[in-house]
């Protein structure tokens, strides 16, 4: 998978869906983006710093939070135990050896401030590996909030979600912190155009256009290469 | 329930817990004629807890621990023969020395996982094994290192042959880093382990700085292992060769399976199954105990994948 000539702004607080056929470099973008991948040129800034030289876990520091397409979590952690560490690791707590966990309540209960909004309250003090399908996905979610991002990149963050539970999914997601920049991958058009304000189309690993629904949905290349509705297949 | 309390449950001293370490006095009393083989117990013991903290917490699967746990009998051995026997600071110098060396190798240790990890570890631990081996003239090679005089502890409790002071030494230590390897575990460093080892790919995607961690980690059990050692060294007055072997790094790696990685009491309950059985049956055929051992693992391995304290686990289930 390849992604090149990307030139892409993401304003604060903008709710972004990112679309685009199979193998079109979502994914790739993603990890560009969060430093998971190098790119072999250009520059990626967040703010006014530039970035392309941190590793993930800087870049996280600095405000940049993604989640994962197929559940990345700690199995044998609980919602609680798993989003806790998240915050301790952004308050610098995490190489504290000394002093025990029940000390740092400030850390735990915001823990909790997270998990109530998505839902997650029952579920805090199960194991990870317990929980329901759609609930892990929310917990993808809540491990990301937990960095306090300034941007928030989710690689299809209803990936095998049934249709009904997307959307409660999708609920939660537009109901987060408004100065808050959202980036989402989403195959299901109905939910793209209902929660996403711009829309960017990926093919082929460029970017082929990008746009208000409106613009996106009026494009005839959109309409062509990816909604399907050409026959120059 | 409160989240605080949650945590707060996770590190409260169990009953059996407390039942357990006044259970490891009993040898004083029920089994005196045993005191040495309860000593070697108590050091192989804090050699598997030193190996948890890296395999149970942290997910290093390592195949050559024994190269710090040599490198403090042989500190202590060395420093006795040489410059002072007072037992302590003997410990204290080999615990620091091992650790030294547990995190320049650390270095290499934390870039690599799975198959690479296990060779690198094994070939870390047989490069030490041969170093040792060829430095004959210091570490007396095959022959081991004779000539270790140890001062009495506090100059008043003699090593003497009964074992009394080894095994009440020993027990002592043991504790002491049981507290602190539990402190460790319940810290915020403690959870960062874990989640480590649950998925290092989701670690720096929630700002963790994994390497880090690891590096801090490894050097914590490098020292212990090298107490371990230093403490094997002081009580038995002497250092072989087999500190450093191939041997020791699979047998601690064996304990560790067999008692339960990543529950703190696991390895400790690995050492006294595995040094009683391995006591009882080399009376019986010293050549084919190895046997027994293998039966056993393959046992418990294919039943009780969380090893016998896994299963011992279930039936006690912590409340939350």
């Amino acid at each position: 998978m390849v992604a090149q000539d990307i030139d892409l702004h993401l304003p604060q607080g903008v709710r972004y869906a990112l679309i685009g056929p199979n193998g079109a470099g979502k994914t790739t973008l993603i990890n560009l983006i969060t430093g998971m991948l190098r790119p072999d040129a250009g520059r990626i800034a967040l703010g006014e710093e530039d970035i392309t030289s941190l590793k993930p876990d800087a870049r996280v520091k600095r405000g940049l939070a993604r989640t994962f397409q197929i559940n990345t979590l700690f199995p044998h952690l609980t919602a609680l135990e798993a989003v806790t560490l998240a915050v301790l690791e952004r308050e610098g707590h995490s190489k504290t050896w000394w002093r025990p966990l029940p000390a740092y309540r400030g850390a735990i209960d915001e823990a909790h401030c997270i998990l109530r909004p998505l839902n997650l309250e029952k579920a805090a003090y199960r194991l990870t590996r317990e929980l329901a399908y759609g609930q892990q996905r929310l917990l993808e979610i809540a491990l990301a909030l937990a960095t306090r991002p300034r941007v928030l990149l989710l690689d299809e963050p209803a990936a095998g979600v049934p249709k009904d539970e997307s959307a409660e999914l999708f609920e939660a997601i537009s109901g987060l912190a408004q100065d808050l920049t959202v980036l989402f991958i989403e195959h299901d058009m109905n939910v793209v155009f209902r929660f996403a304000s711009r829309i960017i189309v990926m093919v082929g690993g460029r970017i082929l256009v990008q746009g208000s629904p409106q613009e996106i949905a009026a494009n005839a290349r959109v309409r062509e290469v990816y909604l399907g509705k050409g026959r120059h297949g | 329930m409160k989240s605080a309390d949650f945590f707060q449950e996770q590190i409260r001293w169990r009953p059996i817990e407390i039942a357990f370490w006044i259970a490891t006095l009993l040898p004083f009393v029920v089994a005196p004629a045993y005191l040495q083989l309860a000593s070697q117990i108590a050091i192989t013991a804090l050699f598997a807890l030193s190996l948890d903290l890296i395999l149970g917490y942290a997910g290093i699967v390592s195949l050559g621990h024994a190269a710090y746990f040599g490198v403090g009998a042989y500190t202590a051995g060395l420093l006795a023969k040489h410059a002072w026997g007072e037992p302590l600071s003997g410990l204290v110098v080999a615990g620091a020395l091992a650790g030294m060396v547990g995190y320049l190798t650390s270095h290499i240790i934390v870039r690599f996982r799975h198959l690479a990890l296990i060779m690198l570890t094994l070939g870390l631990g047989l490069l030490l094994h041969e170093a040792a081996n060829s430095a004959s003239a210091l570490t007396g090679g095959a022959d081991g290192l004779q000539g270790v005089r140890i001062r009495p502890l506090f100059e008043v409790f003699k090593f003497d042959l009964y074992g009394r002071t080894a095994y009440a030494y020993s027990l002592v230590v043991l504790f002491a880093c049981f507290l602190v390897s539990r402190r460790i575990i319940h810290s915020p460093f403690g959870l960062a382990l874990r989640g480590i080892r649950e998925n290092a790919l989701r670690m720096p995607a929630i700002g963790a700085p994994s390497r880090a961690h690891l590096r801090k980690v490894y050097t914590i059990a490098a020292l212990i292992a090298g107490v371990a050692g230093a403490l094997l060294a002081q009580t038995t007055e002497t250092v072989s060769l087999e500190v450093l072997s191939f041997g020791r790094s699979a047998d601690v790696l064996v304990i560790l399976i067999l008692g339960g990685a990543g529950r703190l009491y696991g390895g400790l309950l690995g050492a006294i199954i595995y040094m009683v059985a391995r006591d009882q049956f080399s009376g019986i055929n010293p050549q084919y105990w190895y046997f027994w051992i293998g039966l056993l693992l393959v046992t418990v391995v294919m039943l009780l994948p969380n090893g016998i304290l896994g299963g011992l686990a279930k039936f006690f289930p912590r409340k939350t």
